[in-house]
């Protein structure tokens, strides 16, 4: 039984059809990257699981639990994280005011405090800025921040949206270093890129899709090689 | 009279506009909506404390609390009501029903208490402090500028330094990633509007104390004028409405005594336009990102 699945998913944004029946499941402790062009549709399919934008038909299970009628604010509780596009960083309030509201649904501070280390010894950078405003940190910083913001709810799985996104390859490189350390320590990822390269790079399994449907999946050193691929997504 | 009184009566006035600003500007950050409305609960709650005083012989105090209790209670039933199903619609469809709203509050007031003024009577028993002989200081104004001060201080507090605040702000930032962090936007937005109908309540009692009338329009100049504020010091922001409605009390209160008091209210939305002149976003205001 997957961690999460999707079953023929349509969804509409505005009047337009944007995801036109597509179907996935991601495995517990496996990182799934979902990948396609600007406009395919992969952020909006994000949103959807986490209740951000509403279903028109199909099915989306999380261990058991129906996503398609639970609000977004009682999602975070049921073990998902979502690490939005652009960061969505609160800038108005600090490091550690952002930090706190990630751990928003948890009551016990003691616990709170110990996840608030763990991010820190995460990423000690975030730590060094924790008094300043998020509106005030680098791209790369508030990459991490929201990061650290989703990791302080303690996920199970945790849905990332474009990380590399505005950042230099020495930063993307670090970012998905960062991603793969999360896995390691038990947390299932479902990764949306279009840095196709580095996504296949760290993903087991990965989805390519095209205008709202998905056009090709498979293990991610199989598409790697895939020629269909390599010419649309690795730039030859 | 001094310019000294004049100036501590605009401060008096100001902070009355200051919380009554604070209402604007909260749900405007919160709910993205300008309740025009807000004023007329300003109204209800004088009109509480006018019955359960007159009518009912109640002692101030308790008909202070009581009205507190009726316009939380109102503020957080007419959201649920008119804004709530509108949650997704154009702003001009929400402005429009809280024009409606306020219609209908004054209307209802009309229905009840008739059309004319009644003589308020003073919830402050605190005596005027005389200075000298030039200079005395009401009751009302001392009581309205402690009372002001310690709820300006305590909002601020509540939101800088709780769990309930934070989430404040962040459905005021950014409403979609405050519901990743599990945030209850509706119910934030009701708190909201429960906070800023608590605080016309008071406006409402301190308003009518210190000018002893009510009518059903009894809030609509002053929740004006508020709005002025809110803008005035940029709505959204918390210190910019307290800035901004303190300011404009001040000014007008001097506007009256050395220019005109035909003109005082044409000054004081004079300087609301050079300020957006000068400063569109307000004193404090913010520039707003449009997200896509």
């Amino acid at each position: 039984m997957a961690m999460l699945t999707i079953e023929d998913l349509h969804v509409n944004y505005g009047v337009i059809e944007a995801i036109k029946g597509v179907s996935f499941s991601v495995e517990q402790g496996e990182v799934i990257a979902l990948i396609g062009a600007n406009g395919a549709g992969k952020t909006t399919i994000l949103h959807t699981i986490t209740g951000l934008i509403p279903v028109k038909s199909g099915k989306i299970e999380f261990e058991g639990h129906d996503l398609c009628k639970t609000p977004a604010h009682k999602i975070v509780q049921m073990g998902m994280a979502h690490v939005p596009e652009g960061r969505r960083v609160f800038q108005q309030l600090s490091v550690y005011e952002n930090l706190l509201l990630g751990a928003y649904t948890r009551k016990d501070k003691a616990e709170i405090n110990a996840s608030l280390e763990l991010v820190y010894h995460r990423f000690p950078r975030l730590k060094e800025r924790q008094k300043q405003l998020a509106g005030t940190l680098s791209g790369g910083e508030q990459q991490m921040l929201a990061m650290g913001r989703a990791l302080m709810s303690k996920p199970r799985i945790i849905l990332m949206d474009e990380p590399s996104m505005g950042l230099s390859p020495l930063l993307v490189a670090e970012i998905f270093d960062i991603i793969e350390n999360i896995n390691r320590d038990g947390t299932t990822v479902l990764l949306v890129e279009q840095n196709a390269k580095m996504a296949l790079s760290i993903a087991n399994r990965a989805y390519v899709l095209e205008t709202g449907r998905l056009a090709l999946q498979g293990k991610a050193s199989d598409l790697m090689e895939n020629e269909e691929v390599k010419s649309a997504y690795l730039g030859g | 009279m001094s310019f000294i009184s004049y100036f501590v009566n605009g401060l008096s006035l100001g902070s009355v506009y200051a919380l009554i600003a604070l209402g604007y500007t909260m749900v405007y950050g919160i709910a993205k909506m300008l309740n025009f409305a807000h004023g007329d609960i300003i109204m209800v709650g004088g009109f509480v404390i006018f019955t359960a005083m007159s009518t009912l012989s109640m002692p101030p105090i308790v008909a202070v609390l009581m009205a507190i209790v009726v316009c939380t209670v109102l503020g957080v039933v007419i959201e649920k009501v008119a804004y709530r199903p509108l949650r997704n619609a154009s702003s001009i469809s929400v402005l429009i029903t809280a024009i409606g709203v306020s219609y209908l509050l004054q209307n209802l007031a009309q229905l009840i208490f008739g059309t004319g003024s009644r003589n308020f009577q003073s919830v402050v028993s605190v005596p005027a402090w005389r200075i000298n002989d030039k200079l005395t200081i009401s009751g009302e104004t001392i009581v309205t500028i402690i009372v002001t001060t310690i709820i300006m201080i305590g909002l601020t507090l509540f939101i800088n330094k709780t769990k309930t605040g934070r989430a404040m702000l962040a459905v005021s930032e950014d409403r979609g990633a405050a519901q990743l962090m599990g945030i209850n936007v509706n119910r934030t937005i009701s708190i909201t509007f429960a906070i800023g109908s608590a605080l016309a309540a008071v406006a409402g009692a301190l308003l009518c104390s210190s000018y002893p009338q009510i009518g059903a329009y009894t809030g609509q100049m002053p929740g004006i004028k508020a709005f002025v504020a809110a803008v005035f010091g940029g709505i959204g922001s918390v210190p910019g409405a307290m800035i901004g409605g303190v300011a404009l009390g001040v000014i007008e209160n001097l506007s009256k005594a050395y220019i005109s008091s035909q003109l005082a209210d044409a000054i004081v939305f004079a300087v609301l336009i050079i300020i957006l002149l000068i400063k569109p976003t307000g004193l404090l205001g913010r520039k707003m990102n449009e997200k896509v």
